[in-house]
């Protein structure tokens, strides 16, 4: 795995990891039929924290992530986020939803509308925002991810990099709280990767709280607070990045570092 | 070793292609006869259409517009020096009896009303269907077909008027029942309050409204009903009415409620079970032994309901497929931004499913036009039903060919134009390239 060089300073003076718990996992289990795909998950998330999950394919990354907004369902164990545990009520759900963001692997931009469109569908009919102020709003974000010239595109003719940052425009549209990201830049060239990285790059710097799975390790060990390295379902070790590349504990972090930096 | 490195140093000017690759001399070479075989294949092809065309052309092209009856076209051919059992076509017939064929029984006086009809329709649907057609013609869109009922069935302008009033009944028994009891039984009364209010009230309603205020038209009677006048009325109908309950029959089979799924897949198995002229019987005979004594429920009503139920099965199961062939990624897509689950469907994933399902959907609406010559079978006087009568007439008994052309010449027009708008949609819709 490539471990792309970040050939900037990173602004670090409002990176804060603050007292407020933004994100409460305990004691949360997920079956798929039989199958335990994550088992006892605890997991405590503060406002402001910037966290990489790594593991092998197949651990439950994913899926874990994917409880947060409940796009997958907990079976056992509660799921707190900002304060709105999630249960199987709707409203709840919806709620949670519009404040946390999500990026996805596969961008996932809807390829029936602009890229404007894109971008202020949701503010429009989920926040109710007048059609003139989310489009400004749109504009603004779009010019921070650095296509604003795309606008009146459709996603089809973007590159993917180019994809990739209008979907986290569009998350930011709904001035989340919560990021997560699902391997964003696996689909991705390596120059393209760069882009979408400068991009979560400048979220981090302006203290979004953020969830990546991610095997770009230079961005966990340039910008995260927090790796957590998960196998078979679990969370199998967490620290800091400095800690957690040069003095791994556990035997399996260490297979998996030493396969991933290629050591 | 030579040299290999090359530095260009004058750039090359853009020069027209060539001349054998455009124009007349280029398509020809580049589409006929490239290559000897394909040549050969041309050449024969050619040849085959000539025979054919010069076969039909020397039966159609025959002066017999003004005859009265087949002998009378007979005697013009012979006059002409024509013989023969296929001397020439005798298009006396269709002039004689095009706007029967058009029209059925309905009086000639009001002609004008199924004409004034149809020019409704198609001003109530040009927003929904063209962009460019001006907005404010979306307003008269959920009027029109209640004026168009109107227009051709005549009588009085209550009746509409009422049917019309039992939306908006639904509209207020939604409101007041979602906000005392919740969403579900809100949607629940929503459906059940405008049937009660047909089934039941309408009728009084529109009885005494019109013993006050009698304001009406000269009311036809559906036996009047005919040709492709009566094809059009119960193909849009059906055409209309089948799309978005095609779309909730869909939904409802991808639902999680047991209850709703269960219903849903019962009802589309059960229509695409049964062929479409056993529904046709029963909506012609059975029904009415359902039906309490003395209720006249028109039968073209009862018609248009089948087709419609039967259009609505194939159009649920065209959707699903279209719902079928949008990723997984779009539904996450549209619930990690907390759009609920109509929004998500109205906004991001019926407009790409519907877009997906265009063919299969015009198919289906090509289909359902063509099948509603079906209703012939039942007694309705629809082209093909007029056709038999017209050759039972002593004057015009042994002709064949130019009544069925005729109606499969309107016919055609009206399916190729569908297909035409759907192959222009699909072109409006492309976005990107993939
Ligand atoms: N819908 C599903 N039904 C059944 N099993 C599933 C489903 N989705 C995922 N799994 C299984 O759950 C396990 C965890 O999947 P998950 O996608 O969370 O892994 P991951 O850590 O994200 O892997 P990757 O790095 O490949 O994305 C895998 O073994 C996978 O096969
Ligand atoms: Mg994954």
């Amino acid at each position: 795995m490539s471990e792309l060089a970040i050939d900037r300073e990173i602004d670090r003076s409002k990176m804060q990891v603050s007292d407020e718990v933004a994100i409460q996992i305990t004691n949360m289990n997920k079956w798929y039929g039989s199958f335990h795909v994550l088992r006892d998950i605890n997991l405590t998330v503060n406002k402001g924290e910037r966290i990489v999950i790594a593991g092998p394919s197949g651990s439950g990354k994913s899926t874990m992530i994917r409880c947060i907004n409940r796009l997958e369902e907990h079976q056992q164990g509660q799921i707190i986020v900002d304060g709105i545990e999630l249960t199987s009520d709707l409203k709840n759900i919806d709620k949670v939803r519009s404040e946390v963001g999500m990026c996805f692997q596969h961008f996932n931009l809807f390829p029936h509308l602009t890229i404007l469109e894109n971008c202020t569908l949701a503010p429009i009919w989920v926040r109710k925002t007048p059609r003139k102020e989310a489009e400004e709003t749109a504009m603004h974000f779009l010019e921070k991810v650095k296509i604003p010239e795309q606008a009146d595109k459709y996603p089809g003719q973007l590159s993917g990099g180019q994809q990739q940052r209008v979907a986290i425009a569009r998350s930011l549209c709904m001035k989340p709280k919560i990021m997560l990201f699902d391997e964003p830049t696996s689909a991705l060239d390596p120059e393209m990767i760069k882009e979408v990285l400068d991009t979560m790059i400048e979220l981090a710097e302006e203290g979004m709280t953020m969830l990546c799975v991610t095997h770009e390790m230079g961005f966990a060990r340039q910008v995260a607070n927090r790796v957590i390295f998960m196998d078979q379902g679990q969370i199998v070790e967490q620290n800091e990045p400095e800690e957690f590349f040069n003095n791994p504990k556990s035997e399996r972090t260490k297979l998996f570092l030493s396969q991933i930096l290629g050591h | 070793m030579s040299d290999i490195s090359f530095v260009r140093t004058e750039m090359l000017p853009e020069q027209d292609p060539p001349a054998s690759t455009v124009g007349l001399i280029g398509w020809l070479r580049e589409n006929l006869f490239s290559g000897w075989f394909n040549s050969i294949l041309s050449l024969v092809s050619i040849y085959v259409i000539y025979v054919i065309l010069s076969g039909l052309l020397s039966w159609a092209i025959s002066p017999t517009w003004g005859a009265h009856s087949l002998n009378e076209c007979r005697e013009i051919l012979a006059g002409l020096g024509r013989e023969g059992h296929y001397a020439g076509a005798c298009w006396g017939v269709i002039s004689e009896r095009w706007l029967q064929l058009m029209f059925g029984f309905y009086p000639p006086e009001h002609y004008w009303r199924v004409i004034l009809a149809f020019v409704l329709v198609g001003v109530g649907l040009a927003p929904v269907l063209f962009d460019k057609a001006p907005r404010a013609l979306l307003w008269f869109t959920p009027i029109f077909p209640f004026a168009v009922a109107w227009l051709l069935w005549g009588g009085t302008i209550w009746g509409p008027l009422v049917a019309m009033a039992g939306f908006v009944v639904g509209y207020f028994a939604y409101r007041f029942v979602s906000g005392i009891a919740g969403g579900l039984l809100g949607i629940i009364a929503a459906f059940a309050a405008p049937v009660i209010w047909w089934l039941f009230l309408a009728g009084p309603v529109a009885g005494a409204l019109g013993a006050i205020l009698p304001i009406g038209i000269e009311a036809v009677e559906s036996r009047q009903f005919g040709g492709f006048m009566l094809s059009v009325t119960i193909g849009i109908t059906a055409i209309l009415i089948s799309l978005p309950l095609g779309i909730v029959l869909a939904l409802g089979r991808q639902s999680n409620l047991f209850i709703v799924k269960a219903l849903c897949v019962g009802f589309i198995e059960f229509i695409r079970g049964v062929p479409l002229i056993t529904l046709l019987f029963v909506a012609s005979t059975l029904l009415n032994i359902f039906m309490p004594p003395g209720t006249n429920f028109d039968i073209i009503l009862r018609v248009i309901i089948m087709v419609t139920l039967f259009a609505a099965a194939y159009m649920a199961e065209v959707i699903r497929g279209g719902l079928a062939a949008l990723p997984k990624g779009q539904y996450e897509g549209a619930d990690s931004l907390g759009l609920n689950y109509w929004q998500a469907q109205r906004l991001i994933i019926m407009p790409q499913a519907l877009k997906i399902s265009i063919p299969g959907i015009v198919s289906t609406f090509i289909g359902v036009f063509k099948d509603t010559t079906l209703v012939s079978i039942i007694g309705l006087l629809d082209p093909l039903g007029l056709s038999n009568a017209i050759r039972a007439d002593t004057n015009w008994n042994g002709i064949v060919w130019e009544i069925y052309g005729f109606i499969a010449l309107v016919f055609f027009i009206f399916c190729f134009s569908m297909s035409r708008y759907s192959m222009y949609l699909e072109r409006k819709l492309q976005t990107g390239h993939h």
